[in-house]
Formats: structure tokens, C-alpha cells, sequence
């Protein structure tokens, strides 16, 4: 069987400096991959290489077979990747509704109705209210995004990746910068999505990495320093050098 | 509050379908122009310009204040419309009023549409730069053919044929005033169904977060393009207005200070609120109108010292600042 998403030699060069260095990745379809290394390792940028906002230097993207390494962004994101970002990328100026009525709107192709109003798109609207409720959200529909607190923001996040139905999800960081007493929420909500959906999760949180991920690669200076199972990464000298202080010393 | 958190849903379903639905309030700014057309029957020329500028105006609302498309281009469609009727006329020979508009509402939207394909793709400072050169080209293109143009001393003889072969134009401008109006009105129902659709929820998106907009699939330059195009339709149709009811053209009508005025306009009365560019353009109007009257030389003072009053104090223009006071109001007694 294909892959969910193949990642083959993938090469990023800023000039002189190689920030993603000849990457292989494998996603099964319903995989549970972390990717971790300290900072500056190029997680984000790789991520950003899967979902097409930067174009590698060489090297293939393939999502279920088929090359993708040439399209743009939104092409991907229509075949069925969808990510969240470290760094909130939501509409602040709209309400938590329209955010996610957006995400499922643009996926069903509604937004080329010009002259329909929003209203009377029923259907986009009840699934957007299913996704709030999914991510217990559909208290704060009608709040403006830039009214919200942070760790609820790190849910509409997730709840438009989510609106997109993808195939292949990238969770950057979800829990980032999120206090314990709500990351257990974001960790509910990752535990329970679909087993279908391949997910790649980058995170620094180790207690998040083992509870979510049954495969994990880890990556220093661009490159793959290795990857495992979780209690063999945990077993190796190398990463626990790298991590030098860090807390992998974990069961 | 007990009965808002009862139950979340049916508000969230009704706010979005309900959201287009007239408020009683919109019928305010309609009457008010009818109103005005028995008040002032002697000030109707001036009526006339007030509504072209406000049909102006909202054609560049719908791209700035819904799809964030900050531009200083806007005179450039507001001059092809302008011209394709003068050219029309004086040309071809040619005067029928409504034909005539959408002749330029055509030439306007296809010069938008392929200066759109190719200007859309930067954003900023770069795009507010390219817009203004465009119209500097066109502008200096009506300048090299002079003699079809009639270059800045402007084309004579522009005669426009009865309105629907009946009403012919008067000295007070009645027929213009009606003509533009009903114009107006048309349009404005036309934007008002557009950014009330889901694709006027994705301008909204690409106005609060491009990259986001990116990352769920959404095709933003194409909707771009198609906004852009739309707006320079309306603003060809006002220009044409511009020229049908002053029987008047120069190639003034490309000067950056009619791009930077209807955007004082929009900053005046407010941007993405429809109604921005009623009150806007209305007090623009009147500001220009009695200042000049004051003071032939330096009105542009006075514009001047408004605008820096309300980007200072009533950051969502003048129409929202009145919401603001309106939502206070309501909630003093309860």
C-alpha cells in the first residue's frame, strides 16, 4: 500500500546554508510520527516544505503516491494536507464560527458563490458547528478570535485543520506556550481524532511526544539523526547527548 | 445571559443566517437622498457629484475594506469609464445613457481584470505603488493621442441622448440626480450580495490572514482578481456617471488626487461597512463644498484637519463611530 505522505530526499538551501539536509520520511496511512530536535533543527521548515509555502532545493513530496513537490500551497491543502501553526495563523477579526465556516467552506469550493449569503449555505454551517463541538468550542462560536484566551486559540487551530478533512496532518507544536491545567484538552482531542488520518506532530513537550507518538525521527541541524520507537529513541545515546539537560528519561 | 447560554447553536446558526438580513436602519441613508432631491431642489448638481463620489467610494470599499487590497489606482477605473462614454459621444456618435454604462463598466472591468492578473500578486507598499503608476500610464497614454482625447483641455460636445428616450436633461440636473440614484441603489445591492456571500467570507479571510487563507486551499489571487475586476467595473460605472451628467470629460479624471480623495472618503466615513462610503463621501462632499466657499485656496486645510481628527479619535471612521455611540446609547437604560 502507497504511503500517506513520502518524503524523499528533500534538500532546503538559504545560499550557503543547508537548513534541511537530504530528509527521508515515511507517514503510513493513521500514523503516529513525532518529529523532535532542539531548536534551529528545521522542524518548521520542514513542515513548511510538506505543505508547499517554501519550495526544496531538491528532493520529492509525495501524498499517496503522487508527486506534489511542484504545487502550490492551497493546490496541497485541497489534496488533503492540512497543518496548524506554531505561531496562531487565525482570523482575528472574525468571529470563532467564521474561522472554521471558512475552512469548510473553501474545502466544498462554497466560496465561489458570489451571490448566495452565508445563511443559506445550511450544510457548511451545521458541520462547522459539528467541528466546535468536536473541539468543545461551540460556547465561544460567536467570540471574535482576538478575543479569546491563548489555550482556546491553540483549539480553533486545530479545528480548522480539521474542517479541511485531511488526509496527511501537521500539528506544529499544539500544546506550545499552552499552561498544563488546558493541555490535557489539546492532548484529548489529538488522542481522538480519526485513526485514519496520518499524523506527523512536532513538539519540545517529551510527557506529549510519548503519549501521542508510536514512531518518532528526530532531526538535528537539518538532517535525520535517527528514528525509532519511542523506547528506543529514548535508549539512544546520541539523542539523549543532543538533549543534553532536556527530559527524555522517560518510561 | 441565562438565555444566551442556553443554547449556543441556534444563536451561532441564527447570527449567520440573519447577518443579511435588512436592518431597519439601512433605509436611512435612501431616504435621506430622497429627501434631500424635494429639500434642495436647486442644489441637485451638487447632489449629483455627491452621488457619483459615493459610488466611487464603495467600489474601492468592496477591494480595500473587504478584501484588504490597499490601492492608489482607483482613479484609473473611474477615468476608462469616464472616457469610454465621453469617447462614445464625441467618436462614434453614440449617447444612450444606459448602454453607455455598461460600456464602461466593460472597458473598466477588462483593464482591471489584466492589470489585476499581474499587480495582485504583490501586496503593500509595492501593490499601493503599482496601482499609482498604472494610472500614470494611462493618464500619460490619453496625453500622447491628444487629438482623440482632447488631452487636458478635455473633449467638447459630449451630447448623451434622453434617459430611456424620455427624460431629457434639465438645468437643475433632476433627471441626473433620479438617473444616479436609481444607479447607485442597483449597485449597491449588487456589492451588498457579494460581501455577504461566502465568497465575500473569503475576501474577509484574505483580509485577516493571507497565509491562513493559503493554508485552508482557498485559490487567493483568483479571488482577487475577481473583486478587483468587479470594483473596477462599479468605478468605470461612476466615472461614466461623471461624464453623462457633466457632459464633461479631461484627463484630470486619472489624478492621483481623485485616488487619495476617495480614499479620504473611506477613511472619513469608514472602510468595510457599506455604508462608510455614504457618510464618507457625504461629508467630503460638504466639506469641499463650503471650505472652497470660505477659502478657494487652502480648503484642503480643512480636509486635512478632519481627517487627522478621526484617524486619531474614531479609528473605524465617522459611521463607526456613530454605531459606537448607538450601541452606548441602547445600553445606558438597561
Amino acid at each position: 500500500m502507497t504511503a500517506a505522505l513520502e518524503i524523499r530526499d528533500l534538500r532546503k538551501s538559504f545560499g550557503a546554508l543547508a537548513v534541511t539536509r537530504d530528509v527521508n520520511l515515511v507517514l503510513e496511512r493513521g500514523a503516529r510520527h513525532a518529529l523532535i530536535g532542539p531548536n534551529g533543527a528545521g522542524k518548521t521548515t520542514l513542515v513548511n516544505l510538506i505543505t508547499g509555502v517554501l519550495q526544496p532545493s531538491a528532493g520529492h513530496v509525495l501524498l499517496e503516491g503522487q508527486d506534489i513537490t511542484r504545487l502550490l500551497q492551497a493546490a496541497r491543502t485541497r489534496r488533503g494536507i492540512a497543518r496548524t501553526f506554531q505561531i496562531n495563523q487565525l482570523f482575528r477579526g472574525l468571529t470563532v464560527l467564521e474561522n472554521v465556516y471558512l475552512a469548510v467552506a473553501e474545502r466544498e469550493g462554497v466560496c465561489n458563490h458570489l451571490w448566495r449569503p452565508v445563511g443559506a449555505e445550511r450544510a457548511v454551517i451545521e458541520e462547522a458547528l459539528a467541528h466546535l463541538d468536536a473541539l468543545r468550542l461551540a460556547d465561544d462560536a460567536l467570540k471574535l478570535v482576538r478575543e479569546l484566551p491563548y489555550g482556546r486559540l491553540r483549539l480553533v487551530e486545530i479545528a480548522i485543520a480539521l474542517a479541511l478533512r485531511p488526509k496527511v496532518l501537521l500539528l506544529d507544536e499544539p500544546a506550545a506556550g499552552v499552561p498544563s491545567s488546558e493541555s490535557h484538552l489539546i492532548l484529548d482531542v489529538i488522542a481522538g481524532l480519526d485513526p485514519d488520518i496520518a499524523i506527523l506532530i512536532i513538539e519540545h513537550d517529551m510527557d506529549v511526544v510519548f503519549r501521542v507518538a508510536k514512531y518518532i525521527t528526530v532531526l538535528v541541524q537539518g538532517a535525520v539523526l535517527t528514528d525509532g520507537t519511542p523506547a528506543e529513541i529514548v535508549a539512544d545515546e546520541r539523542v539523549r547527548a543532543v538533549y543534553l539537560g532536556e527530559e527524555v528519561h522517560h518510561e | 445571559m441565562a438565555s444566551t447560554a442556553a443554547d449556543p447553536h441556534a444563536r451561532a446558526r441564527a447570527y449567520l443566517a440573519t447577518r443579511h438580513h435588512w436592518h431597519w436602519a439601512e433605509a436611512l441613508p435612501w431616504l435621506i437622498a430622497i429627501a434631500a432631491f424635494f429639500a434642495f431642489p436647486d442644489r441637485m448638481t451638487f447632489g449629483t457629484q455627491v452621488l457619483v463620489m459615493v459610488l466611487f467610494a464603495l467600489s474601492l470599499d468592496l477591494i480595500l475594506g473587504y478584501a484588504g487590497i490597499v490601492t492608489l489606482g482607483q482613479a484609473a477605473f473611474f477615468g476608462l469609464g469616464a472616457y469610454t462614454v465621453g469617447l462614445l459621444s464625441v467618436r462614434a456618435g453614440y449617447g444612450e445613457p444606459i448602454t453607455g454604462l455598461f460600456a464602461a463598466a466593460a472597458v473598466a472591468a477588462a483593464v482591471g481584470f489584466l492589470t489585476g492578473l499581474v499587480l495582485l500578486r504583490y501586496r503593500g507598499l509595492t501593490l499601493l505603488v503599482l496601482t499609482l503608476s498604472t494610472t500614470i500610464l494611462l493618464q500619460e497614454v490619453g496625453n500622447l493621442f491628444k487629438d482623440i482625447t482632447g488631452g487636458y483641455d478635455g473633449i467638447p460636445g459630449i451630447t448623451i441622448w434622453p434617459l430611456l428616450g424620455l427624460f431629457d436633461y434639465d438645468l437643475y440636473n433632476h433627471t441626473n440626480y433620479t438617473y444616479c440614484l436609481v444607479v447607485l441603489a442597483v449597485l449597491f445591492y449588487v456589492v451588498r450580495r457579494i460581501v455577504y456571500s461566502s465568497f465575500g467570507e473569503a475576501l474577509a479571510g484574505i483580509r485577516e490572514n493571507v497565509n491562513r487563507m493559503h493554508a485552508v486551499g482557498s485559490p487567493v489571487r483568483w479571488r482577487l482578481v475577481i473583486v478587483y475586476t468587479i470594483s473596477a467595473a462599479i468605478a468605470g460605472v461612476s466615472g461614466a456617471l461623471f461624464t453623462q451628467t457633466s457632459a464633461y470629460v479631461t484627463l484630470g479624471v486619472f489624478d492621483f488626487d481623485r485616488s487619495a480623495g476617495v480614499m479620504t472618503i473611506l477613511i472619513l466615513g469608514g472602510t468595510g461597512r457599506l455604508y462608510g462610503a455614504f457618510a464618507g463621501g457625504v461629508i467630503y462632499m460638504l466639506l469641499e463644498d463650503s471650505l472652497s466657499k470660505l477659502s478657494p485656496e487652502f480648503w484642503q486645510f480643512g480636509i486635512g484637519l478632519v481627517l487627522v481628527l478621526v484617524v486619531l479619535f474614531a479609528r473605524r471612521g465617522l459611521f463607526g463611530l456613530a454605531q459606537d455611540l448607538g450601541d452606548r446609547l441602547r445600553r445606558k437604560p438597561a
